[in-house]
């Protein structure tokens, strides 16, 4: 068994991973393409089109006819949906009709500010949830490790508006300290942006850094029973390097999962965070298409959460991929 | 080694256990004891064998040398004196100094024990670099010495490789250069071969007796198999629930045991042969298997899957006869007995059941084709499902198959209970809460239930304790003659096999090497690889180790041998250059009745073997 | 560890089975129970009408009068929080064992039904997960609207994927048991199979999962309320009512704390009680 892998083990193996990285890409496209199907029907299943949605009730049926075939909406299903996928994959998903502009300048208005508001997001709860996990792995079943889990269980399950609506309440009604609407004025220095996000982020943080940080520990933990951890204790090793050098190595796969899992909801489930502090971001952007039922706006809003989300899951997948020496060393 | 533990006076023992108590705090307050003031002592450089079933409390004593507990568990009194070091009164630092530099332990299963996502060379001399022993470049250089004396392949380029490619038998012996790396004086073996085949198990022990008497260590080796623990120690200290039954020589515990359940481990371990059925030659075969190959992934051209896992496979059992199937783990074994049971869906070839040939899945068979075949599996704990009562698991097959109606059934079951030696309050009991040797009675009788012709039985006591399982083996003895039952018996137990069945085959690689009437496997000639595996089963005997035949290691050719080749080339002792690694072998029938698949001739076959010829009686 | 084994329903007299709950979970336990018991009685017990303007005093403070004081239009908020509950602890409930009941039929399905059906099922749920939930629960309303009985079909859609995943991997783990193996070979058809040995052995994992379905779907709704996308006026769910009192956020009024405190008790007090059950199988 021993004496076959021997030879072509570094090669080898890299060439598995980067077989299983292609492989793992493809599936994505797939399903990109597959939900791009499942967007599309959802959206087109019910009467009342766009056209009709434009002109509003009191249009005359040609005028409504007029407006169908300039927006091709009076040609089959398959071949909307055909063309609706050609102009996606060239950046044109079409037009907005609330906004009566080009979806795709639509969206490019609020991508930053939804990916800014993510990334501060996302660069503060990472090193929490993983300090907050791993510390209470390690600390299992202590009073620290009980109190962290009541408290992240706890948040994991409020809504969001109690959050911002506590958040709101101490910080810019009792203390004023922060400003309660979240604007992003341009030209404004790096000092008043952060103050200004600073409610969004916080409250946006509070239930993702006590996801990341429940499915860091549990990750640990799982690690921490295996027979190798007794093994390295039993070699005299401390705590911290039975972790540091034995467990997280393991542990890679499953926490970069939970953290792509985790911050893939940043996009998308900013909603009820943009929406209190009016902050002008993606996710607002397509609770207004949904209240104007302005489908290719919609359409093009899902399609980005989509993609942000498979991205996201790829690249834990490569991580995860390149940090198992089973296929990394073949 | 010096002279078998007796201690010397005027010197100090090296290793001093004593009032050793150990409890397992329980959420309903109170505390159940797993160690019951355990005292024992070790002479510098001797080493003594724990010896004991499952729950014994032999791990758990043996963790304690290194004052540790499992989770759950709690030192709760006593000392442990390991040269002079109280090691119970230690803190955190002085443990972490003791471990891995003074005191080291080599687990059950190297597989697990190392780190998967680390090379094999980080883990071997972490400990000694990270207890300032030595540099780096001292320990790597240390630890290549000791893969060389260990016998380990590629010495120089070893360390580089990760767990996952390397062997069961490597990984267990670069475990003992992990431990010994440091110069530990006490050395801690938990059940190091438990894990491995037979054939494989040898050549570890032979290795690790060396190296530990190389260094001058003290040892504790943790087993429950006597046999091995024969081999390996001058003392034999013997457990059970936790408590000291008798401690003494290793010789006089084995010969002349003291205390009564000594004497039923060592009874125990010495298969008694039971009679063969009533001669029946003339009976019809009830199961006839031909030609049968199995696998996974796409069949080929040449009708063979992907992944072969069994090839041309054919065998004969007869009406009330047993079968034994020996293999060791990836022989194909089990895969036979779900072929037969049409669980796993044949590529080719063909099973007779009563003269008819079986449908080749589940789907096709008639439901009286199903009754009359019935699968008992290994692992009582995962055969029986924990959320049924042990009425529920009788009772079905009674409904299934016979149609019983309530009243009808729970009779049926009272005897079935009684028939299996099981108290009938065991009824009303939940799967889980039964003890291990019950579920396989249930297991059993699950299978009676149904009214079979055949049992297969697959690995039915290797999960179980020793004298548990020679009880199971005298039920089934029992059960056969009053029931007129056959069964198909898998096993990795030669000495099972040679005990309980009438006839015998030997699979390796997926291939019938061997097959043949008990008696042919009782003396040479044997096929090479039946050879290896009677030459490879330990005796009950201090010295068989040395004695047994030390032949220097055939090295292992690379890669599988190419197809229709013999499977077992690559490991072969005898094998022929030239012929064997060019012509498929042929089948032979030798004069005892049995038949080979190799190129060796009968007379051949005898001269190599000579020397063994009756040593296996 | 083999104490895990035993399914949580079987723990006997269900007032022993409490007391043994650790603290937390008791605490979960009370909460989640009050809240059945509220949306099972809730106008029963309003002082008010739900639609009264009882006050003349808009977002008035809690006091003897109105124990959780008036809302935006000067009702009655203990009465309007009473009958909030009932939309959102019944419509929750109702669409997680929607969600959980078809994930698990689907998952026994694709676990006994050979490979294309399993092959074919887990690719579109795939599919389906890799839509984020909100996303996909907004397209559902953009496109069905948002009245009563197809809010309960989005939310049950919405997490019918997640259900399966669970359910399928938990499914096939057991299909691979020495028992089932038994069975099949023992002639049992797939059914049996399913529900006989597969089924009883997954309970509590899917009891667990049904609770963090539910703890969801409360969030879900409650978020789509709250938006304006979720339960339409004159219905109000706990939701609606933290939008319709959003202008008295500045003076920090009773009318949008208590339903917003209403709902994190009744999903902190779920999720308790989740992990002190599972948490107690684990040890």
């Amino acid at each position: 068994m021993a004496g076959t892998a021997d030879m072509a083990a570094g090669t080898g193996g890299a060439a598995t991973a980067l077989r299983l990285v292609l492989k793992r890409l493809g599936a994505g496209l797939v399903t990109m393409l597959l939900v791009s199907a499942v967007v599309f029907t959802v959206s087109s299943l019910l009467p009342g089109d766009a056209a009709q949605e434009t002109l509003g009730q009191s249009a005359t049926p040609e005028a409504v006819a007029a407006l169908r075939q300039q927006y091709g909406l009076d040609r089959p299903a398959p071949e909307r949906y055909l063309r609706w996928l050609g102009g996606l994959a060239a950046g044109d998903p079409g037009r907005s009709l609330v906004a009566n502009m080009p979806v795709a300048e639509v969206i490019a208005g609020r991508l930053p500010n939804s990916l800014l508001l993510a990334g501060l997001t996302a660069a503060v709860s990472v090193p929490l949830a993983l300090l907050v996990g791993i510390l209470s792995a390690m600390r299992q079943d202590s009073r620290l490790d009980r109190g962290l889990n009541i408290a992240t269980l706890a948040m994991v399950a409020l809504p969001e508006f109690l959050v911002a609506t506590l958040a709101v309440l101490a910080f810019s009604v009792e203390l004023r300290l922060l400003p309660s609407i979240a604007m992003v004025k341009a030209g404004a220095g790096w000092g008043e942006t952060l103050r200004s996000l600073a409610m969004p982020v916080m409250t946006l943080s509070v239930v993702v850094v006590a996801q990341m940080a429940r499915m860091t520990r549990a990750a640990v933990i799982a690690q921490l029973g295996q027979p190798y951890v007794e093994m390295a204790r039993l070699k005299g090793l401390g705590p911290a390097r039975v972790v540091f050098a034995h467990v997280l190595p393991n542990a890679v796969g499953p926490i970069v999962n939970a953290m792509a899992l985790s911050l893939s909801y940043l996009l998308g489930g900013a909603i009820i965070v943009e929406t209190i502090f009016n902050y002008p971001g993606l996710a607002s952007l397509m609770v207004n298409a949904v209240a104007s039922r302005d489908m290719p706006l919609l359409q093009a809003c899902a399609m980005v959460f989509c993609g942000a989300y498979l991205l996201l899951v790829l690249a834990a997948d490569v991580v995860a991929i390149l940090a198992n020496p089973r296929i990394r060393q073949g | 080694m010096p002279a078998p533990g007796t201690a010397v006076p005027g010197i100090g023992y090296h290793v001093e256990v004593s009032g050793l108590r150990i409890t397992a705090p329980r959420p309903d307050s109170g505390e159940a004891v797993i160690v019951h003031d355990v005292s024992f002592a070790i002479p510098r450089g001797g080493v003594l064998a724990l010896i004991g079933e499952s729950g014994s409390g032999k791990t758990t004593i043996a963790l304690s040398l290194m004052g540790h507990a499992r989770p759950g568990l709690r030192i709760a009194g006593g000392t442990v004196r390991v040269g002079g070091t109280d090691v119970l009164s230690l803190d955190a630092a002085g443990l972490s100094a003791l471990r891995g530099a003074r005191v080291a332990y080599i687990a059950q299963s190297a597989a697990a024990a190392f780190n998967p996502s680390r090379a094999i060379m980080d883990q071997v001399v972490e400990a000694a670099v990270l207890h300032g022993l030595m540099s780096r470049a001292e320990a790597e250089a240390k630890a290549v010495a000791l893969f060389r004396s260990l016998a380990l392949p590629d010495p120089e380029s070893i360390g580089r490789r990760y767990p996952h490619q390397l062997s069961g038998g490597q990984l267990q012996r670069l475990m003992a250069a992990m431990a010994l790396v440091t110069g530990p004086e006490l050395v801690i073996l938990d059940e190091p071969t438990t894990a491995l085949d037979v054939t494989t198990q040898v050549e570890v022990l032979h290795a690790f007796k060396r190296a530990v008497r190389e260094q001058g260590a003290t040892a504790v080796y943790v087993s429950h198999d006597l046999a091995v623990v024969a081999q390996m120690a001058d003392r034999i200290l013997v457990l059970n629930q936790g408590r000291v039954r008798e401690q003494g020589p290793a010789s006089q515990v084995l010969k002349a045991p003291a205390d009564d359940y000594t004497r039923t481990l060592v009874d125990a371990a010495r298969p008694a042969a039971r009679p063969a059925a009533p001669a029946a030659a003339d009976r019809a075969a009830l199961l006839e298997v031909r030609g049968l190959t199995a696998g996974y992934g796409r069949v080929g051209a040449d009708g063979m899957p992907a992944v072969p896992i069994l090839r041309d496979v054919s065998l004969s059992l007869r009406r009330g006869g047993t079968l034994g199937v020996i293999g060791e783990s990836g022989s194909g074994k089990s895969t036979l007995a779900r072929v037969i049971a049409g669980l796993v869906r044949p590529s080719g070839g063909q099973v007779l059941f009563d003269g008819a040939p079986l449908p080749p899945g589940l789907e096709g068979r008639a439901k009286d084709q199903f009754r009359r075949i019935q699968l008992v599996f290994q692992n009582a704990d995962t055969a029986l499902n924990p959320a049924h009562t042990v009425a529920g698991v009788l009772g079905r097959p009674l409904g299934f198959y016979h149609g019983l109606d309530r009243a009808a059934r729970e009779r049926r079951v009272r005897e079935l209970l009684d028939l299996t030696r099981l108290p009938a309050a065991v009824a009303g009991r939940r799967c889980g809460e039964l003890s291990g040797g019950q579920k396989q009675r249930v297991n059993l009788a699950r299978a009676l239930a149904a009214g079979p012709d055949l049992l297969l039985c697959d690995e039915v006591t290797s999960a179980l304790d020793t004298v548990v399982g020679a009880a199971i083996l005298e039920l089934m003895a029992e059960l056969r003659r009053e029931l007129g039952l056959a069964y198909l018996f898998i096993s990795h137990d030669i000495s099972t096999v040679r005990a309980t069945c009438d006839e015998v085959l030997v699979l390796y690689g997926g291939t019938v090497v061997e097959a043949g009437g008990r008696d042919a496997f009782r003396r040479a000639p044997f096929h090479p690889y039946t050879d290896l595996l009677v030459g490879s089963v330990p005796e009950l005997e201090p010295g068989w180790l040395e004695r047994r035949r030390a032949g220097a290691p055939v090295p292992s050719l690379p890669g599988p041998p190419g197809a229709g080749l013999c499977r077992f080339l690559p490991r072969c002792p005898v094998r022929l250059a030239g012929t064997c690694d060019r012509v498929p072998p042929p089948r032979r029938r030798l004069s005892a009745g049995n038949e080979t698949l190799c190129h060796h001739d009968e007379d051949t076959l005898m001269r190599l073997q000579a020397t063994r010829a009756e040593a296996a009686c | 560890m083999t104490d895990a084994a035993a399914p949580l329903a079987r723990t006997g007299a269900p007032l022993a089975w409490a007391r043994s709950l650790p603290l937390t979970g008791k605490l979960g336990l009370a909460l989640v129970l009050l809240w059945l018991a509220v949306a099972a009685l809730g106008p029963a017990l309003a002082p008010h009408a739900v639609g009264a303007f009882v006050s003349p005093e808009v977002f008035a403070r809690p006091g003897a009068a109105h124990w959780l004081g008036t809302d935006y239009l000067g009702r009655d908020v203990l009465s309007r929080l009473l009958s909030g509950a009932r939309y959102t602890v019944g419509l929750a409930l109702a669409a997680a064992l929607l969600a959980s009941g078809t994930g698990t039929a689907l998952a026994l399905l694709a676990a006994v039904g050979g490979r294309w059906l399993d092959e074919g099922l887990s690719r579109l749920m795939d599919t389906l997960i890799s839509i984020p939930s909100k996303i996909f629960a907004l397209v559902l309303v953009a496109a069905f609207g948002s009245s009563l009985p197809l809010l309960l079909l989005v939310a049950a859609v919405t997490y019918v994927p997640g259900a399966y995943r669970i359910a399928r991997s938990m499914a096939v783990g057991l299909y691979q048991m020495d028992y089932v193996q038994v069975a099949r070979a023992r002639g049992e058809g797939r059914l049996y199979v399913a529900r006989a040995e597969i089924l009883p052995n997954m309970v509590g994992p899917l009891l667990a999962d049904f609770g963090l379905r539910f703890v969801f779907i409360v969030l879900l709704l409650s978020g789509l309320s709250f938006l304006g996308l979720g339960v339409q006026p004159p219905d109000a769910d706990l939701g609606s009512l933290v939008r319709e009192n959003i202008s008295g956020l500045p003076e920090g009024a009773s009318a949008i704390l208590a339903p917003a405190l209403a709902i994190a008790s009744l999903t902190v007090g779920a999720n308790l009680l989740i992990d002190a059950v599972s948490g107690k199988g684990r040890r």
